[in-house]
């Protein structure tokens, strides 16, 4: 029977991103990845580091992909919040390249605070130079992190790591770390223009 | 009945227990029957079996036909066969009448031994927790140690859910379909309706009804007739039956006018003319006092936390008598304790009655989880 379990480690290899992220949490950690796909992430984390993952998944064919991958995967739409979910029940809430397309962008971010002790947001960076480049060439972005036309993108709320950092100070978010990354390489040099996936670690601040 | 995904002809068995069965009511059975059918085959470490645990008006037949000319399979027929999703070339199957029902299992309408005549209304109360003390005697009188999983829907999800409870090292998976950790006060008042349909039936006489050869057939059939009313969704008896009328034109009369009026009158007389009152009224009782929170001080996180089991809850989008939102509460109990838990919350139009019905994901995901247990020795 089809027991096999996909390699989650082999596979990641290829995921600087997953490895950054697995830094953040400790070992055994309770944490729930949003819009968790077909549970890479999560089994990754389960595999390097044993936490106690569950995804959230409102997608029929990822909530099922994730099943089969043997994740615990709860079905529901992110966009209604995470009502239910008590206060600081989760040591770590992630939002992987995810943020780009939901609609309650403040709503969610603010959940992921008041569930999680920490949270995890990476996203595409809109400010890399080459989709600033394709916007002054006179056409909609599209690169390796954003593969969609501009008619069938569900990316609504594209931002730029300078945007992030805008909002996360207007909202009163702690940045507890930030790594930028190209390629799978760390950018710390002008991130905003040469970096393709930021990602953010995040606290509620007191 | 050429299907090669069906069971073919089973046999219902009988187990008889004559160890005293004493009841969370503090009442005693001194011994009781419990008629059960099983499907595939036990393998040798016996660590295969799945337990099926029907809804309020199931039975022990869910699978396979009873013979050559049977026109209906099992109640469950479409779950449970070879290659289906619960795939008994894989899986040993057990379903069974719980006690106080009235297709074989000890019940209102069998013979009180002690009496010689028919329980009646002295037959006792039962609950979710004594149908599970009972479901195990059962295991062990096959020689099962530990269940590879326990599935059932509705009230079944509620039995199901107490396996994990009453007995965490004896069940490995847990499927709770279109269940919930209680009832509403809501929707015990639907039971409430039925009950009392029943008993001011003048030909209910207290439960002794069988001594003056009649049964409260009236009351059944309405109490039939309001659970099928909750059993489905306001969309799909819209588009079932929407506002057609039966012959065209309103006849002004009482009569049977409008199509729905003709499906719920036909649910109800084929229901009051092959189910027992009696184990009618008790099954809704039993639905009504399930409530493992209870003494946690309704803390659900607390009752489960003995729970040892990896779970799948599911539900549907429209069934509003088992609502999502009451398996979430499951699931939310389940995660506060980091058990493992999967929840589907599938998009179906058919309300309650969803969890019977074949819809294409929802029997993937039974596929797929089933497929993904461990069977030891295998």
């Amino acid at each position: 029977m089809s027991n096999s379990q996909p390699n989650f480690v082999e596979a990641a290899k290829k995921r600087r991103d997953f490895a950054l992220i697995a830094k953040w949490i400790g070992a055994g950690a309770k944490v729930l990845d949003l819009g968790c796909g077909d549970g890479a992430l999560l089994g990754y984390l389960r595999d390097t580091l044993e936490v106690r993952g569950y995804g959230v998944e409102k997608d029929d064919a990822n909530w099922l992909a994730s099943m089969q991958n043997n994740i615990d995967v709860i079905q529901m739409d992110l966009e209604a919040g995470l009502s239910g979910f008590d206060d600081k029940s989760f040591d770590v809430v992630i939002l992987s390249q995810t943020l780009q397309a939901v609609q309650n962008t403040e709503g969610i971010i603010q959940e992921m605070l008041r569930v999680g002790r920490e949270a995890i947001v990476t996203f595409p960076n809109f400010g890399y130079w080459p989709l600033r480049s394709q916007l002054i060439a006179g056409q909609m972005p599209v690169s390796e992190n954003l593969p969609y036309q501009w008619y069938d993108t569900p990316n609504v709320h594209l931002c730029t790591i300078k945007d992030f950092d805008e909002f996360c100070e207007k909202h009163n978010i702690r940045v507890k770390e930030r790594f930028v990354l190209t390629n799978g390489h760390p950018i710390s040099f002008m991130p905003n223009l040469l970096g393709s996936l930021a990602m953010y670690r995040l606290q509620q601040s007191e | 009945m050429s299907d090669s995904t069906s069971i073919g002809i089973v046999t219902p068995q009988v187990a008889h227990f004559s160890k005293l069965l004493t009841l969370k009511s503090g009442e005693v059975l001194p011994e009781y029957d419990i008629v059960y059918e099983t499907y595939g085959t036990l393998n040798a470490e016996k660590s295969n079996a799945v337990m099926i645990c029907h809804a309020l008006s199931g039975n022990h037949h869910a699978a396979g036909f009873h013979s050559e000319n049977d026109k209906h399979p099992g109640w469950w027929d479409n779950l449970i066969g070879p290659g289906k999703p619960l795939d008994t070339n894989r899986f040993f199957v057990i379903a069974l009448n719980n006690l106080g029902g009235c297709h074989g299992s000890s019940g209102p309408a069998t013979i009180n031994p002690a009496k010689q005549k028919p329980w009646g209304a002295t037959f006792p109360l039962l609950t979710v927790e004594d149908w599970v003390d009972s479901q195990a005697r059962l295991a062990d009188h096959l020689g099962i140690e530990q269940l590879a999983a326990v599935v059932g829907g509705s009230l079944g999800g509620m039995q199901a859910l107490q396996w994990t409870l009453s007995y965490p090292d004896r069940i490995q998976h847990a499927l709770l379909i279109a269940s919930a950790p209680n009832l509403t006060a809501q929707n015990m008042a639907f039971n409430e309706v039925a009950r009392q349909a029943i008993i001011t039936d003048p030909e209910f006489y207290g439960g002794d009804y069988y001594e003056h050869g009649v049964v409260p057939r009236r009351g059944l059939r309405i109490a039939r007739m309001l659970g099928h009313i909750t059993y489905l969704s306001d969309d799909a008896m819209g588009a079932k039956f929407g506002r057609k009328l039966r012959e065209g034109e309103i006849k002004y009369s009482f009569d049977v006018e409008f199509e729905m009026e003709s499906y719920l009158r036909y649910q109800g007389d084929k229901f009051a003319a092959e189910f027992d009152a009696n184990t009618y009224l008790r099954m809704t009782r039993a639905l009504d006092y399930y409530d493992p929170a209870l003494e946690y001080n309704g803390n659900l996180a607390a009752a489960l936390a003995r729970a040892k089991a990896k779970f799948l809850v599911i539900s549907f989008t429209s069934d509003w008598r088992f609502s999502p939102a009451r398996s979430r509460e499951i699931v939310q109990a389940l995660l506060d304790n980091k058990r493992s838990v999967s929840y589907a919350e599938v998009t179906a139009a058919h309300g309650h009655d969803a969890f019977l019905m074949p819809d294409p994901h929802y029997h993937n995901i039974l596929r797929a989880y089933f497929r993904k247990i461990k069977i030891k020795g295998e």
